[in-house]
């Protein structure tokens, strides 16, 4: 609305020779103050927005995390370095083998050891699928809650054909804990390819439906563009990560930035996207799913058979027909069960692209066969922190989609 | 005047009681079984009767069972005499726009012959603002209230523009008198082409659907509920006193289709075919209610293919793009009538 | 009684039997129904939280701006469907039918300049 309309319109009284007839402070529009969550359709239960509402205008909004608090961080310090990595898929539920293969890794730096060349095609190639699950669920969660309930579905449908191929490869669908320190825990199964050979088609013709329900359509994309907008410089001072960093415009992505595994060895490209907003986000992660896929083909063509973990009983346990049938494989799988990894006195930080972004884990180790400190760096945290900046001075129906555009995932959030 | 009173009574016993909420209740599955197949799922088949599963047709049966028995709730409130008035509100106006609506030649198939028809459902369908404005409002809840506001809105600005485009309508026929309307659509122009509303005022069927389909509360539309964002103006509301709000969704689907197809698609008029009497008078009726179930069917599809808008996009393409193309087809029509009276078309 | 007013006794039983089956489920609602009341679950939906603001509170001013156009336009739009009816039958009479057809143009102008004037003001600026 201008501001001619406005009734208590400070240009109006400041002209020389206007004397207001009524007295105009008295005709304010009084502010509701709502509480949105934690028991709402759209935040999941995680989070609450206090918002102060001027008709459907946000006027301030006050955001509570910590509904999912577990201890995550502390409930770690309790087990040995190997019985951590099942509390990781708890972290971002919508790609926990990607947590997965985080913590594995930061456990490995601290090490020091370099794990075979297929396992490191294998977690590649799980991190990627769990990439795009995580991508399906926020394009569909976001369509889901602007009313379009179709592309949800569809999205789903496609999700639930990874969730097929994870479940096939970890015999789960969240609870996957698929890596070990030193390798993965098992190969490829023998007909895996095929299976992704059957899924991919219809995984596209499914992409093709969703672009044809959101991206060219006239309601989502004025309910997307210029909705939830970051500046580039807002977006790094918060500390952004991942789509919402790229969707500003900066290209920073870690598998690129800082290759592990063996991104380095992949051909992909980084989408970024310009005006920091929900429809770039949305489209940045589109873009991603098409990427992951092309990463998955190259990475089949370029695997090749090898042992999957190192050859180190004080790391990874020992065959089981060892372990029946000679001492020393007894001895060394009792004390990897009982003590845990004898991971060295130090510390480290390490950090992969995750779903949302930047997925870190500081570690501290005391010698023992335990975490002695264990602390994550989730990438929503820091992209919760901006939100406020990106849903205040915009209509309540818009932090819907901003909320889901960042992807907060309270698992990972709230710890 | 008995007997009067007692065809009425008949007549509203067969063309609402029966056609009407068989209908809006059957919709309710029909709902649920459209969406299924647009997204590729079963929809509900669970409910079983004797070991029947006809697609979970029972559904129908087990929701209505389900309302019954569950607790008649009513939240804190200072307006506990508005908040069990909501639900009348709701449904008495809907219902009551079929009393207009012929669904076949004569008066048989007819509640009301009302000389001024379609005002009399623009005035009725505007009464439909207060059962979810005043149920709200009275259930002393801050998502429902915003609710109630918005449907406020959304519905008075619909309104104006859903008025402007009868205008249209009402030039060429020269009546408001719904029956009168539906005989003189089955003129041929050009002595092949049926004279319906959709082919005389295309650009009136469009706005009217769109300012209809916003009337109804559906999505694109359904900001009043926007469950994901408000959690809906209906909120407070369970067990029976919530189907009836529901009902009244659906029942104004079926009023929707039966408007569009009495005003734009020819009524009962069946194309190329002239007369009425005996087997072709059924035929008739068929015909109508076939149209009726193309607009629900129509309202269906474009339900569960669109994301929802926001307010202020809302109101603009309200106020900004129907009320001024509404203006514009009357402007239109009326320099087209000068034509065709003058003898030039 | 008029004849233009009977027409209008069907409308009046429809309404008397359409209260009384929405009165009829209501009942019976109320008769199948547990009624198991506790504070807690009559207390308003606000997100699991207690209310912070009572919902009966002054509103925005914007919602009355809506209100105001829809009376403006509706009443105008009203005085059109008299003249709509009429509309052909003036065109058919060759004195006439210039004066209904600049009539026409007159009115549909004042009502597009209050449009265009409200238009113009940013009263039709939503957010």
């Amino acid at each position: 609305m201008s501001n001619a309309l406005l009734l208590n319109d400070k240009s109006r009284g400041s002209k020389p020779g206007y004397a207001p007839s009524v007295d105009e402070s008295d005709l304010h529009t009084e502010h509701m103050v709502l509480n949105m969550g934690p028991s709402h359709p759209a935040t999941h239960g995680t989070t609450k927005f206090i918002l102060k509402l001027e008709g459907e205008t946000v006027a301030d909004v006050d955001i509570h995390i910590g509904y999912l608090h577990r201890g995550f961080e502390k409930m770690c310090e309790s087990g040995t370095w190997a019985q951590v990595l099942p509390y990781t898929d708890r972290l971002n539920y919508s790609s926990p083998l990607c947590n997965n293969v985080g913590y594995v890794l930061a456990v490995e730096k601290l090490l020091g050891i370099e794990v075979p060349d297929r396992a490191k095609y294998i977690r590649a190639l799980v991190c990627e699928m769990s990439r795009i699950t995580d991508h399906f669920t926020a394009i569909g969660a976001g369509a889901l809650e602007l009313g379009g309930y179709t592309p949800f579905l569809y999205g789903v449908q496609a999700r639930e054909m990874f969730y097929e191929l994870v479940e096939e490869l970890t015999g789960a669908r969240l609870t996957t804990a698929f890596t070990r320190i030193g390798g993965v825990k098992h190969d490829l199964t023998s007909d895996f390819w095929e299976h992704v050979d059957a899924v991919l088609p219809e995984v596209e013709r499914l992409m093709i439906d969703v672009d044809k329900l959101l991206t060219n359509n006239r309601i989502f994309y004025d309910r997307m563009v210029d909705v939830g907008t970051i500046s580039q410089d807002d977006a790094i001072s918060y500390g952004f990560t991942g789509i919402c960093l790229r969707s500003t415009g900066v290209g920073y992505d870690v598998r690129k930035d800082y290759p592990y595994l063996i991104y380095d060895r992949l051909d992909f490209d980084v989408p970024v996207g310009h005006r920091g907003d929900n429809y770039d986000r949305y489209l940045c992660r589109v873009e991603e799913i098409r990427q992951s896929i092309r990463m998955m083909k190259q990475i089949r063509e370029q695997m090749e058979p090898g042992p999957i973990a190192v050859d180190d009983w004080g790391v990874v346990l020992p065959p089981k027909d060892a372990v029946y049938n000679s001492i020393e494989a007894m001895i060394a799988h009792f004390k990897l069960i009982m003590e845990g990894v004898k991971v060295p006195r130090g510390e480290v930080y390490s950090y992969t692209e995750a779903g949302n972004g930047e997925l870190g884990f500081y570690l501290v180790s005391d010698g023992s066969g335990r975490p002695y400190r264990l602390r994550i760096r989730p990438p929503c945290f820091a992209l919760m922190s901006g939100l406020k900046k990106m849903i205040v001075g915009k209509l309540l129906a818009d932090i819907v989609p901003t909320y889901d555009t960042i992807n907060m995932i309270g698992g990972e959030n709230d710890r | 005047m008995l007997e009067l009173i007692l065809l009425s009574v008949a007549k509203v016993m067969g063309i609402v009681m029966v056609f009407v909420m068989a209908v809006a209740a059957l919709l309710t599955w029909i709902e649920r079984k459209q969406s299924a197949l647009i997204q590729n799922r079963v929809g509900p088949n669970r409910a079983s009767v004797a070991g029947l599963r006809l697609g979970g047709i029972f559904h129908l049966a087990a929701d209505a069972v389900k309302m019954l028995t569950k607790e008649d709730f009513d939240p804190e409130t200072d307006n506990p005499l508005m908040f069990r008035l909501a639900p009348f509100l709701a449904v008495v106006p809907v219902m009551l726009l079929f009393a207009v609506i012929p669904f076949g030649p004569g008066e048989h198939f007819l509640i009301s012959n009302v000389g001024v028809g379609a005002l009399f459902i623009l005035a009725v369908s505007s009464l439909g603002v207060y059962g979810s404005t005043i149920g709200a409002w009275a259930s002393n809840n801050n998502f429902a209230m915003l609710g109630s506001i918005r449907t406020t809105a959304q519905m008075i600005s619909y309104e104006v523009s859903m008025g402007l485009n009868l205008v249209g309508i009402f030039m060429i026929y020269e009546s408001v008198n719904l029956q009168d309307i539906v005989i003189e659509q089955g003129s041929l122009i050009w002595g092949w082409l049926p004279a319906w509303g959709i082919v005389l005022q295309p650009l009136a069927f469009i706005l009217f659907m769109t300012a209809s389909i916003a009337e109804t509360k559906r999505a694109p539309f359904d900001l009043p509920e926007g469950e994901s964002e408000i959690v809906g103006y209906f909120v407070e509301f369970s067990s029976m006193r919530f189907g009836l709000l529901a009902l009244s969704e659906f029942i104004g689907i079926v009023a929707v289709g039966a408007t569009a197809a009495v005003l734009f698609l020819g009524g009962w008029q069946i194309p190329w075919v002239q007369g009425t009497g005996g087997w072709l008078t059924v035929a008739q009726v068929g015909a109508m209610i076939l149209k009726t179930l193309f607009v629900v069917w129509l309202q269906m599809a474009i339900r569960w293919t669109l994301p929802r808008f926001r307010y202020d996009q809302l109101m603009r393409l309200g106020w900004q793009y129907l009320l001024p193309l509404s203006l514009l087809n009357i402007f239109i029509t009326g320099v087209v009538l000068m034509f065709v009276e003058q003898g030039r078309i | 009684m008029l004849d233009s007013q009977i027409e209008y006794i069907p409308v009046l039983i429809m309404l008397a039997i359409c209260s009384a089956a929405i009165g009829g489920m209501l009942t019976l609602n109320f008769l199948l129904g547990p009624k198991r009341k506790n504070a807690i679950k009559n207390a308003p939906f606000e997100s699991g939280e207690k209310q912070i603001h009572s919902p009966k509170r002054r509103f925005s001013v914007k919602f009355y701006l809506v209100g105001i156009f829809f009376i403006v336009f509706d009443i105008e739009a009203v005085f059109l469907f008299p003249w709509a009816t009429l509309y052909r039958q003036w065109l058919r009479d060759p004195a006439f039918a210039w004066v209904a057809f600049g009539e026409m143009f007159l009115f549909l102008g004042i009502l597009s300049l209050g449009l265009v004037y409200v238009w113009r003001r940013g009263a039709l600026e939503w957010d």
